[in-house]
């Protein structure tokens, strides 16, 4: 009988380790925002490129808008950066960035060295519309379907394996639901 | 040239890692006296590789060899070269480097400092300390090596070290915490040593006391540095945020704390083996889940290192081969640990079986709260966090009760307090603690608080507690005070509860009287802030080594005496571009002044924050006294004499055993 006892730490062990195994193919990043199912608020901000005029949540054209908020102070971002350019060819989707709390030049001379995979990329320096939509640092990803509607954000570096998973089956969705609303 | 040849110090250093772990073995199973001896050669060999891959991987950062991926990433050519340095250990790959060459000066130190051991034990420790470095190394050579080049096309600049990073307590918290965890490494495993030869007297308590000691008063003040820079450098005032990664460092103190008291416990009363032997296990174990928690991404935290699954499956992998063998060693073979003395309820023995089993409660409690997030995330109920209310609810009332017995323990004796002995011992000590409890508040602030009561009485009860207990043992038979008569290892316990009494105090007195106020302020203006008057007089803008900044001029006084000049600053760091909030803080013994400031308003005008925190230097203090108190005991003369008697006395009982085989 005591000698039983002496395994009840190691069972206990066991199904902590079970659980922590469970928890590594968990996102703690897929956050919730309270943003979901709401509508993309207004803005007035440049763009990187033409900084002389504002653009607001109509200029973002496309049925489904992929918004990415990215920085050069972010190293993260770097590494999303290559990801970013293979997505930008999927027809289905068009892909905007929104320069988050970010030096002009600093971005600009990012675009040229890396390649520039958005359709234009907003300069929000003050981060006013980060703070709008909830923007927790860089990078994030918000996908907005043919409604204005906010559907999905996604917080850490897109790759393969997190496109597949995370972004693919919504697109899919998203296509369906717009085929319905068509027909 | 040079990070391949630290690549390959490293590689060499695991190949010396994987002999010690096999070749000692061997020679214990075959009792081959030269293998045996061989384990301390190969320890010295896996220290000297890892120590020159380290101080290869410094040397490339002080000559910004930008083709080094983690350097590209960590430092840059416009870093001052104390933070070069620092910054090896500034991110994951290269603080793994720290942590395995932590790991080999342990083992190297305790394969010089063990000549008066069993040569049998002593092989069996190292060769598990061996295999712990086997594990580690390979995970950093695996999955983290910092040596990785950025070729052909490096970059001309680094990224730079993080602004957060780039601070005096950053330069040494790491190491201090890191000799910390791993030294607990040196209790486990002789742990295992033990139960592998079933031999779990005493002697392996005696043996390991000194090193868990010593780990633990590392691991104090590394956390006590970590929080102190928590508070001045994140800029909130804040001093602990039960942050994942705060607990990932507090939990195994708890462990160990209560595992030095068990070691006691077994080494003087021989008793409490099953304790002793669990908390060894446990403790280390928590070491390893911590750094699986932080280097694996499953729980999010503030400052949780870059996040690749791959590395959190190898963690969780190695922390089940380390965790689930020595479990599994310990239900199979701790079957003929007997704990034959008596002791009765009024005694010693038991307010450190209270102490102990306060602390593995409190341990649990938090690692629960740590792990409930990814609980209910792994039930698929939905994303919750845990926050401060919750520790503190639980925490809190917790050491109020520990404390308690804290101030009973070193007042009784050893299996049975004499009749009337405890309350003639405790009514002084009881009646005055409460009375400067309740005085106190009255004093301070002028009106009575729960919370500084209960806080003063306990504090003042823990300090008197140990000061008499180091008076009877001062007490001669003439009556006299002889206090040279006192031994080391006595005072550094009394060092070390008055540490705590130390802290809780800080604690106490933070948490009841501080005072924080938010302002704008145009230069010119003034605020009162708990008595003192600040003053704006607007800003001025200057220029770092590596940032630019703006800093805030604030004049302080007091009754109209100026007292200081605080200069608070907002940094721009040119390579990362990240504003930084630098507080200014005027420290003194009663109180500090902390003043942030926030955002520029229109005209001139800042936003501010302003705190008056008293006592909050005490907090970090009473740490040191912990760890002060550990040092004292460690030097105590009683280690060094009494090993070698045990070691006549193993002697005569294995040639006992040897006779009656």
């Amino acid at each position: 009988m005591k000698s039983i006892i002496r395994f009840i730490p190691l069972i206990l062990f066991i199904l902590l380790g079970v659980l922590l195994y469970r928890g590594l193919f968990l996102n703690p990043q897929a956050m919730p925002s309270a943003m979901i199912g709401k509508p993309l608020p207004n803005f007035q901000l440049p763009t990187l490129k033409a900084t002389d005029q504002l653009f607001g949540r109509d200029d973002l054209k496309g049925n489904i808008v992929l918004l990415n908020v990215w920085a050069t102070w972010c190293i993260q971002c770097k590494y999303e950066h290559p990801y970013l350019l293979e997505i930008a060819l999927d027809p289905r989707i068009k892909l905007y960035g929104l320069n988050f709390t970010d030096d002009l030049n600093a971005a600009l001379s990012w675009l040229k060295q890396y390649k520039d995979p958005y359709v234009f990329s907003l300069f929000d320096e003050q981060g006013a519309l980060g703070l709008d939509i909830g923007v927790f640092g860089a990078p994030e990803t918000f996908v907005i379907d043919h409604t204005g509607i906010i559907r999905k954000r996604f917080a850490g570096p897109i790759n393969n394996v997190v496109w597949k998973e995370e972004f693919l089956p919504l697109i899919k969705t998203l296509e369906i639901e717009m085929a319905n609303g068509a027909s | 040239m040079i990070p391949e040849l630290g690549h390959f110090a490293l590689i060499i250093g695991l190949a010396f890692a994987l002999c010690l772990s096999i070749v000692p073995l061997i020679g214990v199973a075959q009792n081959n006296q030269q293998l045996i001896n061989s384990a301390k050669p190969l320890s010295f060999g896996l220290f000297l590789f890892v120590a020159i891959s380290i101080f290869l991987l410094g040397y490339s950062f002080t000559i910004d060899d930008f083709s080094v991926k983690y350097i590209a990433g960590h430092s840059n050519s416009l870093l001052p070269y104390y933070y070069k340095i620092s910054a090896v250990w500034g991110g994951h790959e290269g603080s793994m480097l720290l942590w395995v060459f932590a790991l080999t000066c342990w083992t190297f130190a305790v394969s010089v400092f063990s000549k008066q051991l069993e040569k049998e034990f002593v092989a069996r420790v190292l060769a598990i300390m061996g295999m712990i470095a086997v594990g580690f190394i390979l995970f950093t050579v695996l999955t983290s090596n910092p040596f990785e080049r950025l070729l052909p096309n490096f970059p001309l600049e680094g990224r730079d070290l993080n602004p957060l990073l780039q601070d005096f307590g950053l330069i040494i918290h790491p190491p201090m915490l890191y000799m910390g965890y791993v030294g607990f490494s040196v209790a486990f495993a002789f742990a295992i040593a033990a139960l592998m030869a079933g031999k779990m007297d005493a002697a392996w308590a005696r043996w390991s006391r000194p090193w868990t000691v010593a780990a633990w008063s590392f691991l104090s003040v590394g956390i006590a540095l970590g929080s102190w820079w928590a508070y001045y450098e994140l800029g909130w005032g804040g001093w602990w945020f039960w942050d994942p990664v705060e607990n990932a460092s507090f939990l195994p103190w708890l462990a160990g704390t209560a595992l030095i008291h068990a070691l006691a416990v077994t080494e003087q009363r021989n008793t409490f083996k099953h304790w002793t032997l669990l908390l060894a296990i446990f403790t280390f174990s928590l070491v390893l889940l911590g750094a699986f928690l932080v280097r694996s991404g499953v729980i999010t935290s503030v400052h949780s290192f870059a996040v690749d699954p791959e590395r959190g499956i190898y963690l969780l992998v190695f922390l089940a081969i380390a965790v689930g063998g020595a479990l599994t060693l310990y239900a199979l073979r701790a079957t003929n640990v007997s704990s034959p003395s008596r002791f009765t309820l009024y005694s010693r023995e038991s307010a450190i079986l209270v102490a102990m089993s306060i602390l593995v409660t409190a341990t649990v409690t938090i690692l629960l709260g740590t792990l409930y997030p990814l609980i209910i995330d792994a039930m698929g109920m939905g994303k919750i966090s845990v926050g401060a209310p919750y520790f503190n609810a639980v925490f809190v009332p917790m050491m109020i009760a520990l404390f308690l017995f804290m101030g009973v323990g070193p007042l009784t004796r050893w299996k049975k307090a004499r009749k009337g002995e405890l309350s003639k011992h405790l009514n002084g000590t009881s009646i005055f603690s409460v009375l400067f409890g309740a005085a106190w508040p009255f004093i301070f602030a002028g009106e009575f608080s729960l919370s500084a009561f209960i806080g003063m009485t306990l504090g003042c009860w823990i300090v008197l507690a140990v000061l008499k207990d180091v008076f009877n043992n001062a007490k001669q038979a003439d009556g006299s005070l002889k206090f040279s008569a006192v031994p080391l290892n006595h005072i550094g316990m009394a060092v070390a509860h008055a540490g705590i009494a130390i802290t809780v105090i800080g604690v106490t007195m933070v948490s009841t009287y501080e005072n924080e106020i938010n302002v704008k302020m145009a230069p010119g203006e003034s605020v009162n802030l708990s008595g003192y008057t600040i003053e704006f007089d607007g800003t001025k803008n200057i220029l770092g080594p590596n940032y630019s900044a703006i800093q805030g001029q604030l004049k302080v006084s007091i009754d109209g005496e100026f007292v200081t000049l605080l200069k608070p600053e907002l940094r721009t760091y040119k390579v990362q571009r990240m504003g930084m909030t630098e507080a200014a803080i005027h420290t003194n013994v009663w109180r500090d002044i902390y003043v942030a400031l926030g955002d520029p308003l229109e005209t001139n005008s800042w936003s501010m924050r302003l705190y008056y925190k008293p006592f909050i230097v005490w907090i970090w203090s009473g740490g040191f006294f912990m760890a002060l108190g550990g040092f004292l005991a460690i030097l105590s003369k009683r280690y060094r004499k009494r090993v070698l008697v045990t070691e006549q006395k193993l002697k005569q009982s294995t040639s006992a055993v040897l006779k009656e085989a």
